[in-house]
């Protein structure tokens, strides 16, 4: 079995702008701020993710996007090998206030990873756009 | 209104291609309907129902059914749950024969991502770029492969399965394939040789992928007065379920699919459970698709298909439940990146007795067709879809 990258080493996945729209687009006001919001309602008390004008389970619109602390543990992952780039860990992580979100896991030893790490927030820039959103294992 | 017994499926076709450079996608969908006609013995101008998704180039049903010369229509449906959509179109074709809309129902599939590459997929490119999620999701690389192994990876975690377990299933449809003279690999291959095979995504390797060819299929569903005059076997619908899945504002759960739904509907609607069904076409785009949707179909317990697969239950002659026995998605075709409608093509050679003899099940009369579209690690479209020989 082969675990290595197939492609160069050392050329780093390039982040796409994150495409906004007048719904979101205090979202990544935000995340230049360096503050990810999610969603909470105000109706049914549930936190959700990713953050939009009405709240997905009981279609309230009163709804609060608040700062999340940024913690948050892995909830899965999986570590690309098939790309052109050095690899990349696509995973889901569990935000200290509830919604699970997609993220990357950045910055740590791929060994290190495994499900019910710890991991924080940590921006990164896109290719022209707003900051996004990252974790890294503490 | 129940569907059980108001429709037929007279037609069954799969492209032999695995490889067509020299023809066009839409080109592909006409030799799908003229080999589809010829096997149910109809011809064009009885369709009054077409059916296809987002492979189908231009304005879905309305571009093709112009180009096809489908001039009696009154019936079109274009719902796109990606490569389960063909199974669901099955499905919604009884409906409409159920209800009166059309007697008559084709459904296509066609497409080249192995000439034309990643971009020849179904609308392939910026195409998704105005989804809601796009912007929250987009920018962290993900693909089928390493969303489909965040489920491996969390499947593994919580009830031990191993990639020697997710290996015996590209084992059995190895198997299985080696006597398909069409099948894209014949070679049949071993747990050691799936886990010799580069890594892709962990925990998938290659030979947990499945294949990607050229190709398309296409099917008749007719009413039963219509099934009557056709010189074919019948092949009756008698259930069929549908249901998306997605990630519900952050409550996501990678263990299940949007099939713990659509089967139980499909099946309280046939009057049937899992342990009746003889032959079972599973969509096998990664072994990990197979392992969840057997679960929550209910052959096996949630947690338990792990044990299920390494058992040999899905080669055919051996286990409990003949999978695939064209060889699948893992190893004779996929085309167009979508493996739904050759599930169904399968299954009613299965229930016709035109199987390959090697793989032919005995007695075949209850046969299970599903597939999931999409993306298991994010949203998907699950249809189930059963059916028995009259």
């Amino acid at each position: 079995m082969s675990d290595k990258a197939p492609g160069r080493s050392g050329s780093m996945r390039k982040i796409h702008a994150p495409a906004v729209n007048v719904e979101t687009e205090r979202f990544w006001k935000a995340a230049e701020a360096g503050k990810l919001l999610y969603g909470f309602c105000l109706a049914c008390s549930e936190p959700h993710y990713y953050p939009r004008s009405f709240c997905p389970f009981c279609f309230s619109e009163r709804v609060e996007w608040r700062e999340a602390s940024g913690n948050a543990n892995v909830y899965s992952y999986s570590i690309m090998y098939r790309t052109p780039t050095d690899p990349y860990t696509i995973a889901y992580v569990t935000l200290a206030e509830g919604p699970r979100l997609l993220t990357n896991l950045v910055d740590c030893d791929l060994k290190k990873i495994a499900i019910d790490a710890p991991a924080k927030l940590v921006w990164k820039p896109s290719e022209g756009g707003a900051p996004v959103p990252f974790f890294t294992l503490v | 209104m129940s569907i059980k017994g108001k429709a037929y499926v007279m037609g069954a076709f799969e492209h032999p291609t695995r490889e067509a450079p020299d023809k066009s996608v839409p080109q592909l969908h006409a030799e799908c309907m003229r080999g589809v006609l010829a096997d149910a013995g109809l011809s064009k101008d009885d369709i009054d129902g077409y059916f296809c998704a987002g492979d189908a180039p231009g304005f879905g049903a309305m571009s093709m059914a112009d180009y096809l010369g489908l001039r009696k229509l009154r019936h079109m449906d274009s719902t796109e749950t990606g490569g389960s959509s063909y199974i669901l179109h099955v499905g919604h074709a009884a409906e409409a024969i159920a209800a009166g809309k059309c007697s008559v129902a084709l459904v296509t599939l066609a497409g080249k991502p192995r000439t034309s590459g990643p971009g020849g997929g179904p609308r392939g490119g910026g195409g998704f770029a105005a989804a809601p999620e796009a912007a929250f999701e987009q920018p962290y690389g993900g693909t089928t492969h390493n969303q489909y192994a965040m489920c491996a990876t969390r499947h593994m975690h919580e009830f031990g399965t191993t990639s020697e377990q997710l290996a015996w299933i590209k084992v059995a449809a190895s198997h299985h394939a080696q006597y398909n003279e069409h099948a894209f690999l014949k070679e049949v291959v071993t747990v050691e040789d799936v886990l010799a095979s580069p890594m892709i995504a962990t925990p998938l390797r290659r030979l947990d992928c499945c294949v990607i060819t050229d190709g398309g299929g296409a099917l008749i569903v007719t009413s039963p007065d219509v099934a009557k005059k056709l010189n074919r076997p019948k092949v009756k619908i008698i259930g069929s379920g549908e249901a998306p899945k997605g990630t519900y504002g952050g409550k996501v759960d990678l263990t299940y699919s949007g099939a713990a739904w659509s089967g139980p509907k499909a099946f309280a609607e046939a009057g049937v459970k899992p342990s009746d069904i003889k032959y079972a076409s599973i969509y096998d785009s990664f072994t990990i698709t197979v392992l969840m949707q057997i679960e929550d179909l209910g052959f096996c317990a949630k947690g338990q298909g792990g044990k299920f697969v390494s058992d040999g239950n899905l080669i055919s002659g051996v286990g409990k439940l003949p999978f695939n026995t064209d060889g699948g998605g893992l190893c004779n075709n996929h085309p167009s990146n979508r493996g739904g409608i050759t599930k169904v093509i399968e299954a009613v050679r299965q229930l016709r007795g035109e199987a390959h003899p090697k793989v032919q099940v005995g007695n075949c009369d209850l046969a299970i067709a599903h597939g999931t579209g999409g993306s298991l690690g994010t949203r998907h479209g699950s249809a189930t879809l059963i059916m028995e020989r009259e």
